[in-house]
């Protein structure tokens, strides 16, 4: 059985290394492509925060925003915002 | 005006040359009037893959400088009158000719042939954009490995930046066997990634080798499944919708003439 594995290298907890190849792709492709560095998503993240919180109260520890991989070669950039409560008497 | 085609790559090593020397006696088979040019200054290699390297004179650099005519710099290929090859220059360096020089050439080129398909070198640099210049379109050679990929991906997105939009993929030196075990990424996988229109596939295949050896391209060679890899693209350049080589199947058949073949002595 070893035998059998070892010569197909075959990794049971990673599976097959052209699945590990085409994720490690996908993911570093995203950065590759769109060039938006931990800081500018930081800046962005904190702009856009600001305009949701003059509506809604964030809950900040659910809070997600990432660039990810869209259809063909575009890119998305993807928030996932969790809202505590819509603040009201607001417009 | 003819086609002018640039065969281009991130990762060098990928297949370029061969698939220029392989895609440009292939169109010659068919009856086209072609011409490579071989722009990978400094590091002349399409000379010898089509063994043609007895009969240069002037090159590519010559001819931008103005030192001969077209006519001089073209030389004729062994087997067909209406293919030739440009060389690229040796002794110099990449920045010998400017992209508008280029752009010129290849203009030039257009009027006279069918097909201009230029052999760039690798990389991003000043050789690439020459490369680039007098392109309408654009052929990009790729092996299915991580950094192959990710590189392709790299010149996709410069190409796009260069005006050179909607390239196409040929997938060079697939191992059936490896795609079998999942050790090796399947043209899907890597249509998926990279997001262009697949050419064509090409298996990794001896009979490359050898036939480089020779100074005669393997499209040449009805026996092999590189060269018929080749012309399938070769029908699909023309027009013709030919459906991918099934790989899996095509080994098992192989194998077994190439054992018949090997016992009659090759
Ligand atoms: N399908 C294939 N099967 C086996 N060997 C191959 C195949 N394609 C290319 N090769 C071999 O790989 C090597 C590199 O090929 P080639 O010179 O065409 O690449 P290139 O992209 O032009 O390289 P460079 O970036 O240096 O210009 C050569 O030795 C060639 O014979
Ligand atoms: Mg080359």
């Amino acid at each position: 059985m070893f035998d059998f594995l070892s010569r197909y290298k075959y990794n049971e907890r990673e599976g097959h290394s052209k699945d590990v190849a085409k994720e490690r792709l996908q993911l570093v492709l995203i950065h590759d492509r769109t060039s938006v560095t931990p800081e500018l998503l930081n800046v962005l993240r904190e702009e856009i925060m600001a305009v949701i919180e003059r509506y809604m109260e964030i809950d900040y520890q659910g809070l997600e925003i990432a660039v990810e991989r869209s259809t063909g070669r575009r890119a998305a950039l993807v928030a996932n915002v969790p809202i505590r409560r819509v603040k009201t008497g607001q417009k | 005006m003819g086609r002018v085609i640039v065969i281009t790559s991130g990762k060098g090593g990928v297949g370029k040359t061969t698939s220029v020397a392989n895609l440009g006696t292939g169109l010659a088979m068919l009856g086209r009037r072609v011409v490579m040019v071989d722009a990978d200054i400094g590091l002349r290699n399409l000379d010898v893959v089509l063994g043609l390297e007895n009969r240069i004179v002037y090159d590519l650099v010559d001819v931008a400088e103005g030192n001969c005519r077209m006519r001089q710099a073209l030389i004729k290929d062994k087997r067909y009158d209406h293919l030739f090859l440009l060389p690229a220059a040796q002794t110099k360096d990449k920045s010998a000719v400017t992209p508008e020089q280029m752009r010129q050439i290849c203009r030039e080129l257009a009027e006279e042939f069918d097909y201009v398909l230029v052999d760039s070198p690798a990389g991003i640099e000043q050789g690439f954009r020459n490369a680039i210049a007098g392109a309408q379109e654009a052929i990009i050679v790729t092996t299915p490995e991580v950094a192959a990929v990710r590189d392709a991906d790299r010149i996709i997105g410069l190409l796009d930046s260069f005006g050179l939009r909607q390239p196409k993929l040929v997938l060079n030196r697939i191992r059936p066997d490896m795609v079998r075990k999942g050790d090796m990424m399947d043209i899907e996988d890597v249509v998926e990634i990279l997001a262009i229109p697949i050419l064509g596939v090409i298996p990794d295949d001896e009979a490359i080798i050898i036939s480089t050896n020779r100074g005669e391209p393997a499209v040449l060679d009805q026996s092999c499944r590189a060269g018929l890899a080749y012309r399938n693209i070769v029908r699909r350049l023309e027009g013709e919708e030919v459906p991918l080589m099934n790989l899996q199947e095509a080994q098992g058949l192989l194998a077994l003439v190439k054992r018949l073949v090997g016992m009659g002595g090759r």
